[in-house]
């Protein structure tokens, strides 16, 4: 499962190497490679000559203090927002060699009501200008793959909110992205919902092994998915931890019960309150 | 059926019966204020082929052509504005200042410029209808949700996809706000219009008309026809929305 002699997967913010500690090497190839990233808002720095990899085909979930920048760095990285200095790859390419998919947490926001379903879904290949029949085809194929049992003839609105969700969840899927972005996905949902697109979202990693980086405010839900969990400081932001969740997949209820688990949330919580307290 | 569906008939029965007091207790000039039955009367004959008809089918023409004249000027002015804010906001004060303009102090300009006849009553129409579907459009386009256009830039749509695929149909339900207020000022401005400047057909002029020659069914009952015209035009309105902008307020 492990490729040895792969790209040594390191990146601690080298500005502030002594005080975070160095992320776990697991010897993975290396997906995303981020160096010497800088962004500010105005007057605020957010990063500071970051540095991290992503490795490939694993799940990141992305967890740290209100305002220290977690969407902001998937938004720079999927090319959302500028960045001001730093180089960003895939795999070597840039990113407008590659397909990434987003789904945003505002999925109301996020899909087009004047479509249907399926026609939102579909939207990506049309800019891709794929002919209808490849199109459809395409979709039927997704929608078996995943077994979803959705009207697709709907318009958005007339949906719930996690079938919202899933058709943006789709949407960004159907062009066979190489990475997937999600920015708290599941935060507009009612719990009952959260578990189920959890185990929703589970499913379609383990079946496509697209690497995902998931950015969540719900620590639980953020191991719980993670193949590694990235904690960062206050910013400018720095990787205060790049845990590595060894715990077995499919993951379900009992998973949370996990000591290889529980152990795993505790520590990334004491890493988290640190970072909090950090004046 | 709606129980509460016979609700807007209750306040036409008390109107009409209102009036009938009125005139039964003959409190105004029986010459001033008809019976509701005489108006009704009025009504129907004129619209039944009788002149009122000819003069309602020409105010409905004049203010269809203001209306199409303004759509299709303020529309791609509205839409470009909205999409260059830097633009939008170096016009606003114009825009705003004639927007707040009452219409019919350009008449006297207007006359100048082209005459006395249906195309300054159109045009003065176009030109107040248009700067409200102007502004609206422009509103619309510029406050598409930030959230959708990002998808669609994600997605690897090109700045004209997300101009025709997303701020165009964005701005739709704003666009038919400033149609619908775009219709009402057209009318407006096109009834009055034809009240006064050498005339001789329209709503506007049937009223003016029957008044001077004291014929007050028959001005009461081109002031129903414009009402109803007004109306009619604001409900034909809301349906076309309702029909093609099916996900507002959704």
């Amino acid at each position: 499962m492990f490729v040895s002699g792969g790209e040594r997967v390191a990146g601690a913010g080298s500005m502030s190497a002594a005080a975070a500690p160095p992320p776990a090497a697991t010897g993975e190839p290396v997906h995303i490679t981020i160096r010497g990233l800088s962004k500010r808002f105005g007057d605020v720095v957010i990063y500071d000559n970051f540095d991290l990899d992503i490795p490939r085909g694993r799940f990141i979930s992305v967890f740290g203090p209100n305002g220290c920048g977690k969407s902001t760095l998937i938004n720079l990285i999927a090319g959302l927002t500028p960045i001001d200095a730093g180089s960003i790859l895939f795999g070597g390419k840039t990113l407008k060699q590659t397909k990434i998919g987003y789904v945003f947490q505002n999925y109301r926001e996020a899909l087009f009501p004047w479509l249907r379903s399926i026609e939102n879904i579909e939207y990506p290949l049309k800019l891709m200008k794929m002919p209808k029949g490849e199109r459809d085809a395409k979709v039927e194929r997704l929608v078996q793959h995943l077994g979803v049992k959705i009207d697709l003839a709907r318009y958005p609105y007339e949906l719930s909110g996690g079938q919202m969700q899933l058709v943006s969840i789709m949407r960004a899927l159907i062009v066979e992205p190489e990475v997937l972005f999600l920015d708290e996905p599941f935060s507009a949902l009612d719990y009952e919902m959260t578990l189920f697109m959890r185990e929703q979202l589970q499913r379609i990693f383990l079946e496509t092994g697209t690497t995902m980086v998931l950015v969540s405010h719900d620590l639980e839900e953020a191991v719980y998915l993670a193949d590694r969990v990235l904690l960062l400081s206050r910013r400018p932001a720095r990787i205060a931890d790049y845990a590595v969740a060894d715990i077995a997949r499919p993951r379900s209820d009992a998973t949370l019960s996990d000591p290889a688990f529980v152990h795993l949330k505790g520590h990334c919580l004491e890493v988290f309150q640190r970072e909090v307290r950090r004046a | 059926m709606n129980r509460q569906s016979f609700l807007p008939a209750v306040g036409v029965g008390v109107l009409v019966a209102v009036w009938y007091a009125l005139v039964w207790v003959k409190i105004v000039d029986p010459v001033l204020l008809p019976s509701p039955g005489a108006t009704f009367a009025a009504l129907v004959k004129g619209m039944a082929g009788g002149p009122l008809l000819k003069d309602f089918l020409r105010t409905v023409e004049r203010t269809g052509y203001a209306i199409a004249i303004a759509t299709v000027i303020a529309v791609p002015i509205g839409i470009l504005l909205g999409s260059h804010e830097k633009l939008y906001r170096s016009v606003e004060f114009i825009v705003d200042f004639f927007r707040s303009t009452p219409a019919s102090a350009l008449f006297p300009l207007f006359l100048v410029i082209f005459g006395v006849g249906d195309r300054t009553k159109v045009l003065v129409g176009a030109f107040a209808a248009a700067l409200g579907i102007l502004f609206n459009v422009a509103y619309g386009v510029m406050h598409a949700r930030k959230t959708r256009l990002l998808a669609a830039r994600v997605m690897g749509a090109s700045p004209m996809r997300v101009l025709t695929d997303v701020m165009l149909l964005e701005s739709l339900p704003q666009t038919f706000v400033g149609l619908r207020n775009g219709v009402s000022i057209a009318l407006v401005i096109v009834v009055v219009a034809e009240m006064f400047i050498g005339s001789t057909d329209g709503l506007g002029h049937a009223v003016f008309e029957s008044q001077q020659l004291f014929q007050m069914p028959e001005m009461y009952a081109a002031i129903f026809a414009a009402g109803a015209l007004g109306y009619g035009l604001n409900l034909a309105f809301l349906l076309i929305e309702k029909r093609f902008v099916h996900w507002s307020g959704k």
